[in-house]
């Protein structure tokens, strides 16, 4: 069998699988997005654990100034909202309009990351300092790594959804609500982590 | 929606090899993953066998004279991170999840084959990279568990090339844990239902929700620990206010749903070939299904019952004693089922069938020194010693890798359409079930009085007993010389297999053997009794 017979019978079978199954990205992106989760989890156990055995050296300060995060949970949670704009007006086929969401989403995750680096430097302790300290870094360094992914995430598709000859429209809207989908869940891992590190 | 495949990666496909060379290539059929999966393990078991043999001469005496002390340390923890994450558990998930899932459920592949083959090809550099740190500052010395604070203290850099490669080897296995999820659920034939899915599927299921529950916790916890030995963290170092057995219980939510990763699989397999070569149904089709989602959610909540030393106060250890106990349940009813499959069936004595008869013998040892070790006074009595050895040794070896073999001889046909050599076959059972449990079941003694696990030197008085488990060790590692012999000569010239050597029903044996390069010539066969044998169905 020649290899250019069998790239037809591979394109051949795509298309079967296509047209017999569902389109079963999503599930797949949703499972991986469990295990992600479960990386969380496993930080927010060890987290809760050092609250609950492990008493901090005197004098360490674990008191936590709280605007700055509040105003990134808001920042977050409108982000959600304007990307789901964002797919509204794709599905419309209003693919300018769309960009323009996705624009404006991008922009709430850079500044959400402004405000998490100045309260970086702006916060009476180090990475190294105690264990609260290390906890802290570890938990929302790693948020703060999945909203840039993010945020990159969403300018490459606001510039793959422009309306001339963009590889997304609304025939092709896969990679759009797959970034929709992980940008949900960072917000909500976000959410969480204000509520047990902030505010608990 | 559909999927729709863009020109520009139509020519990259036209660019793949064919005949052998695509095992060397980004090949995106299931098939050749599978195979991938399979050569690259068996290369690892050979270098960490080798290893295993070292550690054996080395205990022949008692003083460390074979090899250094810090040597010793190495040899022991690259042994067991290379048999776990690259031989056992990428062959009982990758090869043989791969090349059969697809058949099982009537599909031409996976449900994401580019992952798929991501999966695979982070494997072989993440073992590559394992071993060459031996040859840089030297290999992690901390064990394939890596406690901390043995783990921070230990030489640096061959610890944070053993978390790299564990790290990437994770990420492997659950991307691969989610391909088969969406591969059993999503893209069944229509038609077929689950409660008629071979039990291999079901097996797999499990596998892989366990795969993508506590795989990613180890990868967390990984990270934390790499923090503690790069940035001077304090996360799990006393000395700087952490906590040990933080890094246990996170380290155990993971490595032991791991036990179940490397063994739920070979369940699977077992309950395959039982029924084919003893021509009887699968007995309790319903209650293995059951079985095997009951241990799916036990098995993560019994991690602490590895942690009984730890200072676990007793509330806990009378939880995890408990939830250990009952998995004795599910997997005794495993055990039960298959040796029903077995009673009054027309058993035909092959390599495979023996091997998996070896199986559920070394299981059973296995299982029952596991529900003693659950006991607290008695685990604490034995704690790392030579029991716990031995006990996780009748399982993984016992267990998982008397069914890969078991495996190897009954689906060699399958992919090559030749046959394996009896003859040989039965020698390399021979061997190696004598060498095994020569190993092996002494060590049960030695743990009992007294001699402790990963030290290089022990108490002359146990000389006699562990030379006769060295020996076991060199007869282990002598009875991959017939099975080798026999792979390369069927290979070259064996016996033509045909379509179906054994008259199975499963749906993997209703195509040519080897397969087309969709699996189907047509459509995919419904099969709704894979396990119709002794029925007026016969073919």
């Amino acid at each position: 069998m020649t290899s250019i017979e069998t790239s037809e019978k591979l394109k051949e079978n795509n298309k079967k699988i296509s047209e017999n199954h569902e389109d079963f990205r999503i599930f797949g992106l949703i499972t991986f997005l469990i295990a992600d989760g479960m990386t969380f989890a496993g930080f927010f156990a060890a987290y809760l654990t050092y609250k609950a055995v492990n008493p901090l050296p005197d004098g360490a300060i674990y008191e936590l100034e709280l605007p700055i995060p509040t105003i990134n949970t808001i920042l977050l949670l409108i982000s959600s909202a304007t990307f789901h704009k964002a797919g509204k007006a794709l599905s419309n086929q209003n693919n300018s309009n769309s960009q323009k969401w996705l624009l404006i989403t991008a922009l709430f995750g850079i500044v959400f990351l402004g405000f998490q680096i100045f309260e970086y430097f702006n916060l009476p302790f180090a990475l190294t300092d105690n264990l609260f300290a290390s906890t802290f870094y570890a938990l929302t360094g790693f948020h703060g790594l999945h909203v840039t992914l993010g945020t990159l995430m969403i300018l490459i598709i606001s510039w793959q959804v422009r309306p001339d000859g963009g590889r997304i429209t609304n025939l092709n809207m896969f990679p759009l609500e797959a970034v929709e989908l992980y940008w949900h869940f960072v917000d909500g891992i976000w959410v969480i982590l204000f509520l047990i590190l902030y505010l608990l | 929606m559909t999927i729709s495949i863009e020109p520009k990666n139509q020519a990259k496909k036209n660019l793949q090899p064919k005949g052998w060379l695509r095992y060397f290539s980004f090949s995106l059929d299931h098939k050749v993953i599978g195979i991938q999966y399979l050569v690259c393990g068996f290369l690892f078991y050979l270098v960490g066998g080798t290893l295993a043999s070292a550690i054996r001469i080395e205990l022949a005496s008692p003083m460390s004279d074979f090899m250094p002390r810090d040597v010793y340390n190495q040899v022991l923890t690259l042994h067991g991170t290379i048999m776990i994450f690259l031989w056992i558990v990428p062959v009982v998930n990758g090869a043989f999840g791969n090349y059969l899932i697809p058949f099982y459920v009537g599909a031409r592949d996976m449900a994401f084959p580019r992952l798929n083959a991501v999966a695979f090809w982070l494997i072989p550099p993440s073992g590559l990279m394992l071993i060459a740190s031996y040859f840089i500052d030297g290999a992690a010395q901390a064990g394939w568990t890596a406690y901390p604070p043995l783990s921070i203290t230990t030489p640096q850099s061959g610890q944070i090339i053993w978390i790299l490669s564990v790290l990437l080897l994770g990420g492997s296995s659950i991307f691969g844990g989610i391909n088969f999820i969406a591969t059993i659920l999503k893209l069944r034939r229509p038609g077929l239902k689950l409660m008629q899915l071979p039990m291999y599927c079901w097996a797999m299921l499990g596998t892989s929700i366990l795969v993508v529950l506590s795989t990613p916790v180890l990868a967390g916890t990984l990270i934390l620990l790499s923090f503690d030995i790069v940035a001077n963290t304090g996360f799990f170092n006393p000395v700087l206010g952490g906590n040990v057995v933080v890094y246990q219980h996170l380290f155990w939510f993971y490595s032991h749903p791991a036990v179940y990763i490397m063994v739920l699989p070979a369940f699977g397999l077992v309950s395959e070939i039982l029924p084919i070569h003893c021509r009887k149904p699968l007995f309790g089709y319903t209650t293995m299904v059951f079985s095997i989602m009951g241990i799916v959610v036990l098995g993560l909540v019994v991690w602490a019952h590895h942690m009984f030393t730890s200072g676990t106060p007793p509330w806990m250890r009378l939880f995890f004693t408990i939830a250990t106990a009952f998995i004795a349940v599910p997997t005794g009813i495993k055990f039960f089922n298959w040796v029903a499959t077995m009673w009054g069936g027309r058993i035909s004595i092959n390599s495979a069938i023996l091997f998996s008869c070896g199986f559920i013998i070394n299981f059973v040892f296995g299982g029952i020194t596991g529900v003693a070790l659950a006991q607290v006074p008695f685990d604490i009595h034995v704690h790392d010693t030579y029991f716990v050895v031995a006990h996780f040794h009748y399982i993984v070896y016992g267990g998982s890798v008397f069914v890969i073999f078991s495996s190897i001889y009954h689906w060699f046909p399958k992919a090559s359409g030749k046959l394996l050599n009896e003859k040989l076959g039965i020698i390399h059972f021979a061997i190696t079930f004598i060498g095994f449990n020569l190993c092996f079941a002494p060590q049960h003694w030695l743990g009992l009085n007294g001699m402790p696990r990963r030290v290089a030197e022990y108490d002359p008085q146990f000389q006699f007993v562990n030379q006769i488990s060295t020996l076991g060790a060199l007869l282990m590692a002598i009875s991959t010389i017939p099975f080798l012999i026999n792979v390369f000569i069927s290979i070259a010239n064996g016996k033509k297999a045909g379509d179906n050597p054994w008259n199975a029903l499963t749906p993997e044996w209703l195509t040519s053997s080897p397969p087309p390069i969709e699996n189907w010539e047509g459509e995919a066969p419904l099969v709704e009794e894979p396990y119709g044998y002794g029925k007026s169905i016969t073919k």
